[in-house]
Formats: C-alpha cells, structure tokens, sequence
C-alpha cells in the first residue's frame, strides 16, 4: 500500500480549522510521551506550557509584548518574500534600528530634546531601512546575493553594539555594566494596559498588518512584488522593474525591523543593552512563513509563536522542565502545525494496488 | 491477422485527480506496422504512451507483450521488453560527445559504442558523428542520437512523439525514409502525431483518441485530411475564411541592423537584422526554434535591452533602450511563446492575470486595483475569445495550453495594439483553437493590426501570411513573398542551404 498526496482543487475549509487542533493535539501526545521519559510530571509541564500563558492577565499580557515586534518584523519580511526577496538579517536591521533610536536618549540623557520618542522611532525605522538598503544596493548593482548578505550584516551590527556598549555609549555610573543610561521617561513607549508592560508598538504592529494586507491583496505595487516572487519572467514580460523590487522589498523589510528595534529599547528595555539581539529578527521568518506570508495569518502566527516563547519561560521555572525540552516542544508544535497544514491544500490518498 | 499482436492494451484507464486521462482503451500494435495515435492536444496521447512505457501505471486494464500480459513499474522494465521511445523534448547532454551521452544508457566500451553507431547510421540512413558534441548538432541530428540510442537496446516497438514537430520538411523526409526502413526490418512503430498529411504518408493503422477514449481505427491512406480531423475534434473541420488582405498602410515596427550577442554559451547572437512591419500585413519569421526566435522576441518586447535605441522603431520612436511598459504605451503587445510563467502567473486566478499586461484600461485608481473593472475585462474575454473555464476566478495553471493561449491572445487583443508580436501562436494548441486564433490574427490585420508571427509550423505562416522571413543561426533571410515563395525554399533557408 503506498500513501499519496493528491493536491486539492480547492482549499478545504474543514482542514483549515481541523488542522491547528489537530496539531496541538499530535504535539500534547508525543510531548507527555517525552516528559514522562523524562521523569518529569507531564500534565505539570503541558499545563505550564499551553495554559499558563491564558490563566493571568499578566502573562497574557506578556504573550502581547512579545507578540509586537515578531508581528511587526514579520510583516515587513513577508512583503520581500512574496518577491523573492530574501532578507534574513532582520535582526541587524532591529538592532540598528534600536541603536539609531537610542542616540538620542545617550546624548540627551535628560530628555531636552523636542518630540523625543516621535524622533527616537523615526531615527530607528530610517537606520532599519538604511541598513537593509546596503544589500539593496549589492543585489541591484553588482549581484550579491541579498541572503548572505543581510546575514553577514547582522553579524556585524552586533559587534557594532559591542564597541558602543563598551565604549562610548557606557553609562559612567553603570559599574562598568555595557549597557548605557536608563532612558528619560519621554523616552519611553507609553504602556497600553496598566499594570503591564505591553506598549503602544503592539498597535504600530498592527497598522503595519493593516497596512501590509492592503497593499499586498489590494494595491498594484503588492501585485507587482507578488508577480515577481510567483513568476519573475512574467514579472519582466509585463515590465515590472526587477531592481525596484528588490529595493522595495529589502527597504520596507528593514523599516519594520528598525521600529522593532527603536520599540524594545524604548519599551521593555529602557536602555541599550546587549539583551537587546534577543533572536526576534531570526524568530520572525518562522512567524512570516508559518502564517504562510498572508498578513493575516502571520497576525495569528505572531500570536501563536508568542505563547509558545511565554509557555515554555514558565515551564522551565514551574514544572522544571530542562530549557531544551522546552524547545523541543516549540519544535514538534511548529513541526506538526506545517504537517497538518498540508492538508488544506492537499488530500491523502491510500494507493490500494499491490505493484508485481 | 493470425499471430497475436506485438502489443495489446485492454480496457485501459487512468485518472489524474478528476480528470479521465484514459478511459478503457484497447490498442493493438503488430510487428511490422507503423501505427500512428492521432489526437488533439490534452486528448490522452502523452499518458497512453506513458503507460506503455512504464512512466505511469494504469488504475485498470491489461497490457499484453506477445500474448502475455505484463505489469510495467518503470520504464527499465519495457526496456527490458524491447519498448523503446524517443521523446518530444530531448534528454541529451549538451557538453557531452554524441558516443558520452549514449554510454550513459548503454554499457560498452566507447570505441565499440562508436562503431555500433556508426554502423546502425549506414543502416538505417541515421548518419552522425559519434564524436560530435551534441550542442554543435542541428535539430534533427539530435533526434537521430535520440533514434540511434534507443535501436542500440535492440527494441522491438519503437515510440515517438511528435517527432516531426521540430523538423524542417528535409529532415522529415529523412526520418520517414529511416522509419520504413525499421518498419521493412520487420519493428513495429508508434507515431504520435497532430499532424494529418504526415499520418497519411507513413503510416497503415490509426487509432484516433478523443477525450480519452478510442474514437476510431482507420486505414489512413483510406481516408483525407478533412475526415481525419473530423474523427479527432468530433465536428467539422472550421474553416479560416481568407479576406483578401487590403495594401499595407505606413510602417509600424522597424528593426535597423539589429544585432546583439548571445546571453550564454547556449544561446544565439542576432546579426544584422533587417525587417519592416506595416499596419495591415501579417509578416512571419519562420525557422526552428533555437535560432535566435527567443532572442529576437525579447529584443522586440524590451524584456531585452537592445544595444542602440535606433535598432528597434515601433511607430516611429526608438524604443531600443525602453522597457517593455513603455513600449506598450507605444501601442504594442505581446504574446510570449511560454504560456505559464510568462504570458501567465499559473497560481493567479484570470481576472489577476488580466491585470498583468491590461492594468493600464482604468483598472487602478490611485494604485488600488478595480476589481469590478478587471473581472469585467476578464469576463469579456473569456467571452469574445471562446475561454473554456469557471470564470475569472479560475488559476491559470489549471488551464490547459490551448484555453491559455486564446485568454492570454485575447487580453493582448483587448488593448487594441497597433503593433503586435506572436511567438508560437498555437504552439501545444489544439487544432478548434489554432483555427480560431488564426482566424483573430486575420480579423486583427484586416482592421488595421501590424502583427509579427515568430512561428515553427510553416503550414500556419502560408496560410496567414502575405511576407514571410526565415531566422537561421541568428541571421534573418530577406522578406519572401508568401504567394510566390514555397516551402521547400523557406526549407532551404531553415537549414542554411540558401542565405
């Protein structure tokens, strides 16, 4: 007997909806399975993964902080996916962005400076994108390829941070910590829900979903990007220009990332910090993907992935799972969601013919 | 016929999904024979002969090898039979010798390989250089490697597919010489064709597939064309009605010694081409494809940068520096000779594909796209232009070539172009369709149209042509008149024998 996926006609509702529950599902099976091999208390562990992040408003809260900026990031590289357009150092243009976003507070550190936060996120989301129209400008001129590129990019953003941190930007009263001066309060994202520490950036994150869905699904320039990613040769028979997409896809990539970045120092940081390359620009190709590059599943994508990241915080400290029983967690998660994700577009069939 | 049958297929059925590929079809083929399976494109050919071969497995049915009935997993197994095929698209390696790309299939010390190919091209009138690199080879010299490789297996039913599809008419005489020879040893042959005049030629049996079913087994040297063509599409044959063409207007498209060096190694370098295009004619470029065709089609669409903006003029501007936006500005259009990825996003739906080229008929306002205007532009041509699908809605990918072809040459339509180029209009098209859209082509150029038809089938570039070119090896010949040139000279230009 030979098992065969046959590609649908249509996508079907039924698995659309089946297909997370089930996913959640397989991923609660095998992971008692694995938390009972363990010796751990496996309903202990599921509950700290899957519900904690439900049961206080705190950690719900928690769940919509970290929810900002994977959302945000995510929707700025899914345009340049749909065109091929591959930028995978996200997280060199966040911390830019948080780096440009952080000059103001180290050189004001009293906060007389006019429309400060509206500059600091201006400043962010210009050095984002600048950052990632050096690879623009590699792919359009002289052909380098924008992935290794915009990698090798983020490797020296860091190093960037690190001279800053360790040199001129060090806080003078921070025992040597390399970390710079605690922002003045106008410098700080105002907070959304009292109590927590879920910021304003969430709605950035938002508009820029909004935004995103209607220049992808509803204006000619997402078309343009979309045809190049789908079919680059029709792209150029209708005579879109290539190297415009490259920049637009790279530029709004970047300009995302920076508020991303300008958003974590002047939100949950409140300075620049090396915590600050926290892995967000690399998590948000996982979310940009699995929400399957449509602005709206890359909302609930985004929202997913975030309880997965808070779950997994509380687990380890609760049930006292091992940090990589957590991750493997997070794996078979995203690993069973893309299995059964399959089956919208796609059917099984049992091949019952035994071959001679 | 008292022996059994070489090859016997009973009540054979395949499904793709929801499409009958093949329904119950029976198929006998003897030793000696030379059986042509006629059908229009998407009619089940392909899949049939796949079978045959081992590519696919039936869902049911037998197949019989000599009586005995056989299960073929993969097509090691028919060779193994004496099941040989020449397919369509080549399998060679390019950068490899003529004997390299045998030894890759048949084992052998080469110095053997090269006498044994040698000797099957005395034979059989296959004649090749063993030791020739395949990319410096014509057409159908690959097609002799092709034929030679599968006679070395020593096979005993020999498949091709729509061999003569890429032959100039010398070469086609050549292959049916080769073909009766085989069939004079005593091999039984599968010929797979659209094409009627040649069925008639060279073969003694003909199963006629419609649909995926057998619609009829003839004699073909009993029947003509017309009754042929009827069997296979099921209705009359539809007549092209020939207007008299009107005297050409002023000049529309212009190339001035356009020349430009090939991108690649395997590409063509267009030298000195001169042609001129006039509101009212049809001019044609006939030629096999591989000859610079794409090359020139890109240089003219703008997909291709010319070298000096004054090689190409379309009415009148110098447009060789211009993109191919701008050039539809101008009034041009386009139809490409690939459907799917160029002419056609395949996972967009028609109505966005419409958008691809015809996004300047007011279906933007301020960048947003106008979906009530382009599903009604979609609308009108999947009606205008006999579009067999759902509805706009429909992804192109899921069309088959023909329907493609005509939404995709009715889109271009639509724009009302002053100049327009054709590449391979009915390329994989079949027959109803080809006749329709030659029938628009004609329509076009009465109201005016300068159209340029970049095209293989020189029956097609006769019939709607009034002044034809031929491209050989990148160099364009002078304009021919259609009315007095023939196809044997047009031959001649294809293989480089006159310049």
């Amino acid at each position: 007997m030979k098992l065969r996926l046959i590609r649908r006609d249509s996508a079907s509702r039924l698995a659309m909806f089946a297909a997370p529950v089930l996913a959640l599902v397989l991923t609660c099976l095998a992971s008692l399975v694995l938390f009972a091999a363990l010796g751990k208390d496996a309903g202990a562990a599921l509950h700290a993964l899957l519900l904690k992040p439900f049961l206080s408003w705190y950690s719900f809260s928690e769940v919509l902080l970290k929810m900002a900026p994977l959302l945000l990031i995510a929707q700025g590289l899914a345009i340049g996916f749909r065109a091929n357009v591959f930028n995978i150092g996200a997280e060199g243009q966040f911390i830019v962005g948080a780096l440009c976003a952080s000059a103001l507070p180290v050189y004001f550190p009293d906060g007389d400076f006019p429309m400060m936060l509206p500059a600091m996120i201006a400043f962010g989301a210009l050095g984002g994108m600048v950052y990632a129209l050096i690879a623009a400008a590699l792919r359009t001129r002289f052909g380098a390829s924008e992935i290794l590129v915009t990698l090798m990019m983020a490797l020296i953003a860091v190093q960037i941070l690190n001279y800053l941190l360790l040199g001129p930007w060090k806080d003078p009263r921070g025992f040597n910590f390399p970390q710079t001066v605690m922002f003045p309060d106008n410098a700080m994202l105002p907070i959304l829900f009292d109590g927590t520490r879920t910021n304003i950036s969430l709605i950035f994150a938002l508009l820029a979903s909004v935004f995103a869905y209607l220049m992808m699904q509803h204006h000619f320039r997402g078309y343009q990007l979309r045809t190049a990613g789908l079919a680059p040769r029709a792209a150029l028979y209708a005579g879109f220009s290539a190297p415009k997409m490259v920049w637009l896809g790279l530029g709004l990539g970047g300009l995302a990332a920076g508020i991303a970045g300008a958003s974590e120092v002047a939100g949950p940081l409140g300075q620049l910090q090396r915590s600050v390359t926290s892995g967000y620009g690399y998590a948000a190709i996982i979310v940009a993907y699995v929400g399957g590059l449509n602005p709206l599943g890359i909302i609930a994508s985004s929202f997913l992935i975030s309880v997965i990241y808070i779950g997994g915080d509380s687990a380890t400290v609760s049930a006292g799972l091992p940090v990589a029983a957590v991750e493997v967690f997070q794996g078979l998660l995203l690993f069973f969601y893309l299995m059964t994700f399959t089956l919208i577009r796609y059917r099984i069939e049992f091949d019952r013919k035994v071959p001679a | 016929m008292s022996q059994p049958a070489l090859l016997r297929l009973s009540k054979v059925s395949k499904r793709y999904g929801t499409v009958q590929a093949n329904k119950e079809i029976d198929l006998e083929v003897h030793s000696g024979s030379i059986h042509a399976v006629l059908g229009e494109n998407g009619a089940g050919k392909s899949t049939l002969m796949k079978l045959i071969y081992g590519v696919e497995q039936p869902d049911a049915g037998h197949i019989y090898w000599n009586g005995q009935e056989v299960h073929l997993a993969r097509p090691s197994d028919a060779q193994v039979l004496g099941i040989g095929m020449v397919f369509q698209h080549f399998s060679l390696f390019e950068t490899l010798s003529v004997v390299q790309n045998v030894s890759l299939m048949i084992p052998g010390k080469p110095a053997e390989l090269a006498q044994q190919i040698a000797d099957l091209g005395d034979q059989f009138g296959l004649s090749v250089d063993p030791h020739a690199m395949v990319h410096r080879l014509s057409v159908g010299e690959r097609q002799r490697v092709e034929i030679i490789r599968c006679l070395l297996l020593n096979p005993k039913l020999l498949i091709l597919d729509e061999p003569t599809s890429v032959l100039p008419p010398q070469s086609v005489r050549r292959l049916f010489e080769t073909l009766r020879k085989l069939q004079a040893d005593g091999m039984a042959i599968l010929f797979i064709s659209h094409k009627l005049d040649e069925i008639r030629e060279l073969c003694d049996t003909a199963s006629v597939l419609r649909g995926g079913e057998v619609t009829g087994r003839v004699d073909p040297r009993e029947h003509d064309a017309r009754s042929l063509a009827q069997l296979m599409i099921g209705r009359e044959m539809p007549n092209v009605a020939h207007v008299a063409p009107r005297p050409p207007g002023e000049e529309r498209l212009r190339l001035n010694a356009l020349s430009h060096p090939r991108a690649s190694r395997f590409g063509t370098t267009l030298e000195g081409i001169d042609l001129k295009l006039r509101s009212g004619e049809i001019v044609g470029i006939a030629g096999i494809s591989g000859n610079g065709q794409q090359e020139l089609a890109a240089l003219i669409s703008g997909e291709t940068r010319a070298q000096e903006p004054g090689m190409i003029e379309i009415m009148g501007k110098k447009v060789g520096h211009l993109g191919p936006m701008a050039r539809r500005k101008l009034g041009f259009a386009f139809v490409p000779e690939e459907r799917l990825g160029r002419g056609a996003v395949p996972e967009m739906s028609l109505a966005d594909n419409s958008l691809l080229t015809a996004h300047g008929r007011s279906m933007l306002s301020r960048g947003f796209i106008r979906r009530s205007v382009e599903r009604a532009f979609t609308r009108e041509c999947i009606e205008t232009f006999d579009v067999r699908t759902p509805g706009p809605d429909a992804e192109a990918g899921a069309m088959s070539g023909g329907n493609l072809q005509k939404f995709i040459l009715g889109r271009e339509i639509m724009l009302n172009p002053d100049v327009m180029l054709v590449s391979q209009p009915t390329w994989g098209v079949d027959i109803g369709a080809a006749t329709a859209i030659r029938r628009r082509l004609l329509d076009m150029r009465d109201q005016g149209c300068a159209i340029l038809v970049i095209s293989e089938e020189m029956d097609e570039l006769f019939e709607i042509c009034s002044k034809l070119h031929v491209l050989h090896k990148g160099h364009l010949s002078p304009a021919l008149d259609a009315a007095e040139t023939t196809p044997q000279e047009i031959g001649r230009y294809m293989i480089g024998a006159a310049t």
